[in-house]
């Protein structure tokens, strides 16, 4: 099953902190929704106002187009994968993955299929009676996953949930994940710091901060064209370069370059590393390599432009190449976004 | 290596061994010479050694004294329940509705009066159920009792002596064992459609077993061991196995038979312990 | 509604709590022969009585001095022998914490009757020594214990470098050891303390002459109800609680962050 949610003006204040300013945000149903965004900036919050397990001080939570705002979190059609996973350490996991439709009065025989049927999904049937202390991180996550689906819920809520995973089964759990939300079609909303977990896994990425929605788009939009320059930042490593808007372009102290602004004062022309080369359509003029290291897929490298000294370009060039330190070189961008300064 | 093994093993002995001297030198060899003199047999006034089961026989055939027993058993048992039946919900509310700036405080006045001396806590009682006490008093103020109620000087009293000092022990183990519960927990089975009682009766209160299992025990050791409380509160018509101990002591220099009858209370305790022992966390009070 | 019925429960077992302790302080200033109802006005002359009488005194003195000494005892061979065990991996290390913790398991008045006879039979006379030595017996386990918690692997890395760096077993003791573990060493010392001042059974069956103050409450008991009890015991009491905030506000506030 699956539903849209809506989130409308919602604001949520802690005593006299406030960590949610107005926020509207719609998603579709079956969705894959991965609020991103640094610690502080609202993004449990707004999840648990989601759950059920804050009420906003002000605002509206529409799921399925009804209003949930103040429905407790036992009665809304979501449930949540929480970030230590709160497997119930007494039961063993078929109790734990049944013990949502347990509660809504199920027989025990219809139950322990469901439960075994979720368990299979996750690959882990056979420990079905073990408990929850008898597994490694990753299939603990697994179960928190099979437990939170087993009542079917249509959305579902999960709080960093592999934050406790080293990187390698982080990666390959991301991918469960997505394959997972596919097969079943609920909307996920998921919560993270990790900008490549969120990328991995989003339909659309929400990035927050301090509050406030930043950004909302596909991976890619966010990661070429962020809206603002925190989205630039957070979502990876990128050049800023001060800019002032020109009758046909702007102006950078490495030269005129021929891109529409469409905005007045002081400006960024924002560059990724990796669309800074020795060949494209934006000239950058020479610029005197300081040093290279092999990061396997890229060399990363510092340059300084002839134009500007001052200024340090982080720039990948391809793992084939031979960068000679000292050397200078033309270097030329790909894709550009200019943002104000 | 082996060498540098052996020495620090050494050295690592050399400081256990202080405390463990002390130990087996107050504690250990007395138990062993108590359980010595335990199957000892009093000839007048002297001892004489042997193996003699006398004394163990005497108590479970003399009534008067197997009855003490049996008194230190219902009124431990009695203790051990009303303490953990009231001091559950007054732990839980402390921590799970009481705001938590509040809760630190909330806990330090619901244990204050551990921190008189339990001797004059008895006492207090005393002066609370007395025939001229406080309550008395006050339900013939009312006019709801026309004679004072004898409270003082029965086993009653000795049970609300006892309960007012465990419940303050059961709560403090209790409430630290609710407060380190993940609050995910009970999240999840809320999450999951559980109503509030259920989220308790399938797994906050499962979770905090182990620890009102911990509690009880310790409720039961320290209860069925104490003479000061049914000394004070008793009165003199049942008389539980520690006051029989002292008596035993006191009146007659019986030392044989005082060393039976605590062995006999050691073996009670270690029985209780067995019987829960698949529940406790002795280390983790 | 579940919320009022929760805060009328606390206050009622609050109520119940406090009683005994309420009435007990009230009556020490009543101004009669007996600590009962009616009250009749407040007095300090029981106060006055509790600290002129030399018995009661002498008592007080007695208690601090042995409860100090033990606990202070308790916590030097706790501390040796808990920093020797999660140290090292000794041969029937299991069976050592074992025989420490031993004594935390038998009741107070058996062990006070295993010294008495002990006691006995070496000539040792019933004294503030003999108790003492009881004493440290019942708090050595919960030092030992408290403190083989709190030793932790930080702090067995730390102990690691100073020993890398040339200290002496004994300097690692006293200068990185001791001072990690300042907070739950006085909170081991000042509960030690707390028991052995509290202590009842062990004093009475080992004392004689000089008696713990336990023992001299006991024995004025003797002799019926009195607002003298309730005065002494109300100073007791004001007496623990002093100590209790003090702790609050510096040792456990720190224990805590």
């Amino acid at each position: 099953m699956t539903a849209a949610v809506s989130v409308r003006n919602v604001l949520h204040r802690f005593d006299d902190f406030t960590a949610l300013h107005s926020v509207d945000l719609d998603i579709s149903a079956g969705e894959f929704i991965v609020l991103l965004g640094p610690s502080g900036c609202g993004k449990t919050t707004l999840l648990s106002i989601l759950g059920g397990f804050l009420t906003p001080s002000q605002g509206q939570i529409l799921i399925g187009g009804r209003d949930m705002t103040q429905v407790p979190p036992k009665d809304r059609p979501t449930t949540t994968m929480f970030q230590d996973y709160a497997l119930f350490p007494h039961m063993t996991l078929l109790d734990n993955v049944g013990f949502g439709l347990r509660m809504r009065g199920q027989a025990r025989r219809q139950r322990e299929a469901k439960a075994h049927d979720m368990l299979a999904m996750v690959g882990l049937d056979e420990k079905a009676k073990a408990k929850p202390h008898e597994l490694s991180g990753g299939q603990r996550q697994r179960v928190a996953l099979a437990r939170a689906l087993a009542v079917d819920p249509d959305v579902l809520l999960l709080d960093e949930p592999l934050g406790a995973l080293d990187l390698k089964l982080r990666r390959q759990m991301q991918d469960e994940l997505k394959a997972i939300q596919r097969r079943v079609g609920t909307t996920f909303v998921h919560v993270t710091h990790d900008q490549e977990e969120a990328m991995a896994v989003a339909d659309r990425i929400v990035v927050m901060n301090q509050g406030r929605i930043e950004d909302v788009g596909a991976p890619q939009r966010i990661y070429l064209h962020p809206a603002t320059r925190f989205a630039a930042n957070f979502m990876g490593e990128i050049n800023m370069i001060p800019a002032t808007a020109t009758s046909d372009g702007i102006s950078t102290p490495l030269g005129d370059v021929l891109i529409r602004a469409g905005l007045d004062g002081p400006l960024s022309l924002c560059l990724r590393p990796e669309s800074i080369g020795l060949s494209g359509d934006i000239a950058l003029g020479p610029a005197r390599l300081l040093d290279a290291a092999f990061f396997g897929t890229h060399f990363r490298c510092h340059f300084a432009p002839l134009a500007a000294p001052d200024l340090t370009l982080v720039v990948h060039l391809p793992q084939s190449g031979h960068p000679q330190i000292g050397t200078t070189h033309t270097l030329f961008a790909t894709t550009a976004k200019v943002l104000p300064a | 290596m082996t060498s540098i093994q052996t020495t620090e093993r050494r050295k690592a002995f050399a400081f256990v061994a202080p405390a463990l001297v002390w130990v087996l030198a107050f504690f250990v060899v007395p138990f062993a010479v108590m359980a010595a003199v335990s199957v000892s047999r009093m000839e007048g006034r002297d001892i004489v050694h042997g193996f003699f089961l006398d004394n163990y026989i005497r108590f479970f055939a003399d009534p008067s004294l197997f009855k003490g027993l049996l008194i230190s058993l219902e009124i431990t048992g009695m203790v051990t329940v009303i303490s953990v039946l009231l001091a559950y919900p007054l732990a839980w509310i402390i921590a799970m509705q009481v705001p938590a700036r509040w809760q630190r405080l909330a806990l330090m006045l619901a244990v204050l009066p551990f921190w008189t001396s339990y001797v004059v806590r008895s006492y207090a009682w005393l002066l609370v159920l007395g025939q001229n006490g406080v309550i008395n008093k006050a339900l013939m103020g009312m006019g709801l009792i026309a004679a004072p109620l004898e409270i003082a000087s029965t086993r009653t009293a000795s049970v609300i002596g006892f309960v007012h000092f465990f419940v303050m022990l059961l709560t403090l183990t209790i409430y630290s064992n609710l407060i380190q519960l993940s609050p995910n927990y009970a999240r999840a089975a809320a999450d999951l459609g559980a109503s509030a009682f259920s989220t308790f009766r399938h797994v906050i209160l499962p979770l905090t077993l182990p620890g009102v299992v911990t509690g009880a025990f310790l409720t039961f050791v320290l209860c069925i061991g104490d003479y000061i409380t049914p000394q004070i509160l008793g009165g003199n018509n049942e008389l539980t196995l520690p006051q029989l101990i002292m008596l035993q002591l006191g009146r007659r220099g019986d030392f044989p038979m005082a060393s039976a009858m605590s062995i006999i209370l050691m073996a009670v305790v270690t029985l209780a312990y067995f019987a829960c022992a698949r529940w406790l966390k002795l280390d983790r009070v | 509604m579940g919320r009022v019925v929760s805060w009328i429960y606390l206050f009622v077992l609050y109520g119940f709590i406090f009683l005994p302790v309420a009435v007990l302080v009230l009556f020490s200033f009543q101004d009669g022969r007996l600590p009962v109802p009616p009250f009749k006005g407040p007095t300090l002359k029981w106060y006055e009585a509790v600290l002129g009488n030399g018995d009661l005194m002498a008592a007080l003195g007695n208690s601090f001095l042995v409860a100090l000494l033990s606990s202070g005892m308790a916590l030097f061979l706790g501390f040796l022998a808990a920093h020797a065990l999660s140290r090292h991996r000794l041969p029937g290390s299991v069976l050592m914490r074992g025989i420490l913790i031993a004594p935390m398991t038998v009741s107070y008045l058996i062990i006070a009757l295993g010294l008495l006879t002990v006691f006995n039979r070496i000539g040792l006379p019933p004294s503030l020594l003999a108790t003492g030595i009881g004493h440290v017996i019942i708090n050595l386990p919960l030092c030992f214990s408290i403190l083989y918690a709190a030793m932790g692997d930080h702090q067995k890395n730390a102990e690691r470098a100073a020993r890398d760096l040339g200290a002496s077993e004994a300097k690692v003791l006293w200068l990185v050891s001791a001072p990690m573990l300042v907070a739950p060493m006085l909170a081991a010392f000042f509960l030690s303390v707390t028991f052995s001042w509290d202590e009842f059974i062990i004093a009475f069956l080992l004392t004689r002459f000089d008696v713990t103050l336990p023992v001299e409450i006991w024995s004025m008991l003797r002799s019926g109800l009195s607002p003298k009890t309730n005065a002494i015991g109300s100073l007791v009491f004001l007496a623990s609680i002093s100590i209790l905030i003090v702790l609050e506000f510096t040792v456990f506030r720190k224990v805590r962050k």
